[in-house]
């Protein structure tokens, strides 16, 4: 039944460019774009407890690294610019990580707020790389003798990519690693009488919500086109945060609804663009009052004593 | 096995512990008593690492255990439950044991990312462990419900299986019988005394319950306002007239 449901909704996803208009092909490689980054913030906050407002900032340093790179390197494969991309924002987050080792809930979450601003200036003062302010045009991916032009074909990137991730943090969260994360956000005490390195798994769960986030800032690179600073500004954070919120923290399924019901919400209110926060806020509220758990905790588990 | 030696440890100008000195034997139930805020669980606390003592030395099976951090120190082989139960809340409690095989296991974030067969024979084998260990403490039906949500003396109980998951070879245990009725108490007593008997575990237990103090300790040691006041059989500790005081001069009868 479930493995059914499974194959329907993955045969729907592969032939989805030829069910719908272009519009909601690149629609739903943002959707897929960002349910990466809610799952890279979900496994932080989410898992481990630990509040980042400045994911922006890994989302840029990823699509960054990824069209300069693509610049320099028009041939590199499409994948190897995307794992170098998400290596980078590893290195980046394990460098945030470790000071913020000291720093809990409201401290941490301006520690990272500054460094979303930080990475924003540094985009600036990197002129000569990054173009500053006029922005840099992305370059077509290649992967071998394909060039990766049009909307369908950014789409089955952004697809086979985004699978992968899913299934790898499906696991992670199912294995070891997951639950030392779960238990550090439960108790730390508890987790570390139980042999859990508390520091050494903090610092991992940045690592690794960084190179999730900077992966999906290559895909957004791609993407769109044309990426320049003011796309990565706060309000982004605040949009992967209120992702995870609504979705559910903890939940890998939820950082997807999240992430695609933000995503929809963000494009049918393009038109009110000054009404944005008013919305977001009241929508955020709302959850936080009404569902707090997230959409996930409204859907009921499986088996539980499985996980 | 383990050793203690003029350990000394204050809050704020409060002597919780001072110049602590005792010595546990390999497989004795050895309990820690005393009355309220005597040092008990401070005790647990610089042997575990929580906590640093302004003077003194840990040893255990021969090494020093005071410049190690907690993970390490449980990873040598010394697993506790905490007084207030420390459960993983929100977790089942089959997820709450299998956190307390977390030393014994090597799949590591890319292996398991990676879902490798390797990985997942491991997961089985944890699992297969850890509902033995459920099993064992009497909550193999409730492996699936949220820690948070069972009762005290479950959550109590589920604390030893997740210490057990380490395979330690010393357990500290913060007053587990505290908050259980009678019958949930000699459960505990039986457990206990089966773990050192036929596992050859060693344990160090905190208990305000005499019953159990006196029935299963080989070797007791009194504690008030963070000295020793006495020390021996339960019978000698019994008739000491130190520690009859001592209880008598505080609410805890
Ligand atoms: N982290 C801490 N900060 C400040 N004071 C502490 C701390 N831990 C323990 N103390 C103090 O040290 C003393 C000993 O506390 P401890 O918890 O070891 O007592 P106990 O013997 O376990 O008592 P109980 O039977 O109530 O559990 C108490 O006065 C307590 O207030
Ligand atoms: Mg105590």
């Amino acid at each position: 039944m479930r493995r059914a449901a499974l194959v329907a909704g993955g045969a729907v996803l592969l032939a989805w460019p030829l069910l719908v208009p272009r519009y909601f092909v690149f629609l739903t490689s943002l959707i897929v774009v960002n349910a990466i980054v809610a799952i890279g913030l979900n496994l932080l906050s989410g898992y481990t407890n630990q509040l980042s407002f400045g994911h922006a900032g890994f989302f840029a340093v990823g699509a960054y690294v990824a069209a300069v790179l693509t610049v320099r390197e028009p041939a590199l494969p499409v994948v190897l610019t995307l794992a170098l991309a998400g290596l980078a924002t590893a290195l980046v987050g394990l460098a945030l990580g470790v000071p913020c080792l000291r720093l809990e809930g409201l401290y941490l979450a301006m520690a990272t707020l500054a460094f979303g601003f930080v990475v924003v200036e540094a985009i600036l003062n990197l002129d000569w790389l990054t173009r500053g302010n006029d922005g840099l045009a992305v370059p077509v991916a290649r992967l071998g003798p394909l060039a990766l032009a049009s909307d369908a074909a950014k789409y089955y990137l952004v697809l086979a990519v985004g699978a992968l991730m899913v299934a790898a943090a499906v696991n992670i969260a199912r294995t070891r690693t997951g639950r030392a994360l779960l238990a550090i956000r439960e108790s730390e005490i508890a987790a570390q009488a139980s042999g859990v390195h508390l520091a050494a798994y903090k610092t991992l769960a940045f690592a690794v919500s960084a190179f999730y986030t900077g992966v999906a800032g290559g895909l957004f690179a791609f993407v769109v086109g044309f990426i320049s600073p003011d796309a990565f500004d706060v309000f982004l954070s605040v949009d992967f945060v209120a992702m995870i919120i609504v979705g559910g923290l903890g939940s890998i399924p939820g950082s997807i609804l999240g992430a695609a019901v933000i995503t929809l919400l963000y494009d049918w209110l393009a038109a009110f663009q000054n009404y944005r926060p008013l919305f977001f806020g009241l929508i955020l509220i709302g959850c936080m009052l009404f569902m707090p758990g997230g959409i996930a905790s409204r859907v009921p588990r499986r088996t539980p004593p499985a996980r | 096995m383990l050793g203690v030696e003029g350990l000394s440890i204050s809050f704020g100008g409060l002597a919780a512990l001072s110049a602590l000195s005792f010595e546990v034997a390999e497989r004795e139930i050895f309990a820690l008593i005393g009355p309220n805020g005597a040092g008990k669980s401070t005790v647990f606390n610089v042997v575990t690492g929580l906590y640093r003592p302004s003077a003194g030395r840990v040893r255990f099976r021969g090494q020093d255990l005071l410049r190690l951090p907690p993970h390490r120190i449980a990873r040598r082989g010394i697993a506790r439950t905490f007084q207030n139960t420390e459960v993983f809340r929100q977790l089942s409690a089959l997820d709450n044991v299998l956190i307390g095989r977390h030393a014994h296991l090597r799949g590591g974030l890319v292996r398991g990312a990676l879902g490798l067969p390797s990985v997942w024979r491991e997961e089985a084998g944890a699992r297969a462990v850890a509902r033995a260990l459920l099993e064992r403490v009497g909550l193999a039906e409730v492996a699936g419900v949220e820690a948070g949500s069972l009762p005290l003396g479950s959550q109590k109980r589920l604390e030893i299986a997740r210490a057990l998951a380490a395979e330690p070879r010393l357990l500290l245990l913060d007053e587990p019988a505290g908050g259980l009725n009678p019958t949930e108490t000699q459960a505990v007593m039986e457990l206990i005394r089966r773990l050192r008997d036929e596992g050859g575990l060693t344990v160090l237990v905190v208990e305000h319950d005499m019953e159990l103090v006196m029935g299963i300790s080989d070797r007791v040691l009194v504690l008030n306002y963070g000295r020793r006041i006495a020390s021996g059989s339960p019978r000698e500790i019994a008739a000491d007239p130190a520690v009859i005081e001592a209880y008598l001069g505080s609410e805890e009868a």
